[in-house]
């Protein structure tokens, strides 16, 4: 499983505006690359990216080939109530990798 | 042919102060090396922290076992490498010191150059010293290694005739097409390099360096660039170590 990083606040005031980010270490191979045999390095890359907070989905997003390496996200969360942030990057042969941080909300 | 600018491109610097790479890098790029969360070497240090407490070989031992706390006992390591190794009668680095302490301590298998394990090994140590003085020595036994790799330094080589010394002490802070000339300090390494996508170490940086003038590079790990290292690191003497650098 790929090395991920998450970083959030662990509580949070209700309605409180929180900011989440989220990395891992992918190399997004986009397949216009070449060994040094000149061989063509294919296409290998995340595809999914989701984020639920306490059961519920909060943000997808769908990567493509363009994407630099190792894929960082930064985004922001309105806390509502206690409950785990859960992370999940899918790559295209289906390898799922997860994080997860509990969020206490005051 | 260089493609220089005007002589007030010049850096005043060139042959003073050492100037970490850092100086020349975009407000972007010294930020995201600046954040602890964004800067992608980040990755490799956190895998180095993983692998540090990992068990390895037939006696079940991690680097943990014999070193304690890497923030206890790896503080000022990364300062002093390359270093004379009594046992081996050469200068060796970080990395071949890891490989030592995996082959000969742990019974377990030295880990390839360049590989991510052992990037990651690498910039976990290195970030330990980060903010630290880099403080090699250069004399008695390590004398004549350092003379060797001050000699490549000032050696022209490859089909463009250059020598490390034209671009990063003669011509630094010059423009080279989009790029401004730095003095080619490696007190960030192993670096993250916009380029490549991914970490790399300092003989990574030499074999690109070689191969940009035509020449013939040296293998990794080779005591070419052992020795070039160590005169590398002399240069960088008193610049903070910034592990993990990011570069462009």
């Amino acid at each position: 499983m790929p090395n991920s990083r998450i970083k959030m606040p662990e509580s949070a005031a209700a309605g409180e505006s929180i900011e989440i980010r989220a990395m891992i270490m992918h190399p997004m191979e986009n397949g216009f690359n070449f060994d040094s045999q000149g061989t063509t390095i294919p296409v290998h890359i995340i595809t999914d990216f989701v984020c639920t907070y306490d059961g519920t989905e909060v943000v997808r997003v769908q990567l493509q080939p363009g994407l630099s390496a190792n894929p960082y996200f930064s985004f922001y969360l309105t806390a509502s109530r206690s409950g785990s942030v859960d992370f999940r990057w899918t790559d295209q042969d289906g390898t799922v990798t997860t994080n997860s941080a509990l969020l206490q909300v005051t | 042919m260089l493609g220089c600018a005007s002589s007030s491109a010049a850096d005043s610097t060139a042959s003073g102060a050492p100037r970490s790479g850092y100086s020349y890098l975009s407000e972007e790029t010294r930020r995201l090396q600046d954040d602890d969360f964004a800067n992608p070497g980040m990755l490799w240090v956190q895998k180095g922290e993983e692998l540090w407490t990992q068990s390895s070989g037939p006696a079940a031992q991690s680097c943990q076992s014999c070193h304690g706390r890497a923030r206890d006992t790896m503080r000022t390591v990364a300062t002093r490498y390359p270093l004379y190794s009594p046992e081996l009668g050469r200068v060796i680095n970080l990395e071949q010191q890891i490989n030592r302490c995996r082959v000969s301590r742990l019974k377990s298998s030295a880990l390839a150059y360049e590989s991510e394990d052992l990037l990651a090994l690498t910039a976990f140590i290195s970030h330990q010293a980060k903010g630290l003085p880099v403080d090699v020595r250069v004399d008695g036994p390590a004398a004549a290694s350092f003379a060797r790799g001050r000699a490549f330094f000032y050696q022209r080589r490859g089909q463009l005739n250059l020598a490390c010394a034209n671009c990063h002490e003669r011509y630094v802070g010059f423009r080279l097409h989009g790029e401004t000339i730095s003095q080619g300090q490696i007190n960030g390494f192993p670096i993250y390099r916009e380029l490549w996508q991914t970490m790399g170490s300092t003989h990574r940086m030499f074999v690109w360096c070689n191969e940009a003038v035509r020449a013939e590079p040296y293998p990794l790990g080779s005591q070419e660039y052992i020795d070039l290292e160590l005169f590398e690191r002399w240069r960088a003497r008193a610049l903070p170590i910034e592990t993990p650098a990011v570069r462009r």
